[in-house]
């Protein structure tokens, strides 16, 4: 009993695992597999947003994928494929937006900000040193 | 100004500036995605026709013409509640609509037309989402207005209203014709 009870409820939890988005027919070179994994997880699907269409349960995500697989089999490359989506349904389908001159600002705003807080601290702790020491500080 | 008062000044300064971003994002719509197909060419499409599974219904059908492409489906309901619009559109002759059957049965969707009447010049068939892809729809109803040169000039996702007509639709309709190539015999 003490082993079967613990096999017992690991066997329920194994068809969960089983429940992928497209179980069927992977492709068949390894590669491409991982591209197309890949590929999926980045595009957004537009239907259901904030979620990629390796995770999505809808039609159009269906058929994203579908059409991907056949540009893959194709033998186009990761870029042509994103470049494709793109043409047709704007840099918000992907999730990580390529770097270009109208999201310029999103891709520099965190370097500027920071150095902007470094060229505040340098100025901080330089007008600090410069304070005379008060020997009763706490 | 004094150092230390705009020291103050720039956090607030600041502070107000993002809450006035954020108020704006609370009243966008997130599910409104712009359309990288404004100016540029329609791509083409060549699907079976609704009716007439043997028949074609492309693009170049509609050379130098100014005309819709509306995208619609049985299960749609907006596209139910736009139908009356279209019907409209069809009897005053503005602009020929082109149909894009899109993702639904052949049976339902011949049905759904005998109920609720016909605005279509032609209608494609796209149960396969083949064109609907390369049109970047993704939902229905779509419309998108084209012209004589094959150029998209404008794009609605959503129901189509009596006003988003009157205001966005009918002033670049006028000027697609008046830009259009002239009739035939004249060049």
């Amino acid at each position: 009993m003490r082993t079967v009870l613990p096999c017992f409820m690991l066997a329920l939890l194994m068809p969960f695992c089983a429940w992928a988005i497209d179980p069927s027919d992977k492709l068949a070179d390894p590669e491409l597999q991982a591209m197309y994994l890949s590929i999926t997880q980045e595009v957004r699907c537009l239907v259901c947003q904030n979620q990629p269409i390796s995770d999505s349960t809808a039609p159009l995500a269906a058929d994203l994928r579908r059409e991907i697989k056949r540009m893959i089999l194709e033998g186009q490359t990761e870029g042509e494929i994103k470049e494709f989506l793109v043409e047709r349904y704007g840099d918000f389908i992907l999730y990580k937006p390529r770097f270009a001159s109208w999201n310029l600002l999103l891709w520099l705003a965190p370097g500027m900000l920071l150095l902007i807080g470094f060229v505040a601290l340098l100025r901080i702790v330089s007008r600090r040193a410069q304070l005379p020491i008060d020997e009763d500080a706490p | 100004m004094s150092g230390s008062s705009l020291k103050f000044f720039i956090p607030i300064a600041a502070f107000v500036g993002l809450v006035g971003i954020f108020y704006i994002g609370l009243y966008k719509d997130p599910t409104l995605v712009p359309s990288p197909f404004i100016g540029k060419p329609a791509p083409e499409f060549d699907l079976p026709s609704l009716q007439a599974p043997d028949q074609r219904v492309s693009k170049a059908d509609m050379q130098d013409q100014v005309f819709l492409v509306n995208v619609w489906a049985s299960w749609c309901p907006s596209c139910v509640q736009e139908h009356e619009l279209l019907m409209k559109i069809a009897s005053n002759g503005t602009v020929p609509i082109i149909g894009l059957n899109w993702k639904d049965e052949r049976s339902a969707g011949l049905k759904w037309l005998q109920r609720l009447g016909n605005p279509y010049t032609a209608i494609a068939y796209d149960y396969d989402n083949v064109v609907g892809i390369d049109w970047g729809v993704y939902g229905a109803p779509e419309t998108f207005l084209i012209d004589a040169d094959g150029i998209i000039v404008h794009k609605l996702v959503g129901q189509l209203t009596p006003e988003i007509w009157q205001e966005e639709f009918l002033p670049l309709i006028q000027e697609a014709k008046s830009r259009a190539p002239a009739e035939e015999g004249a060049g």
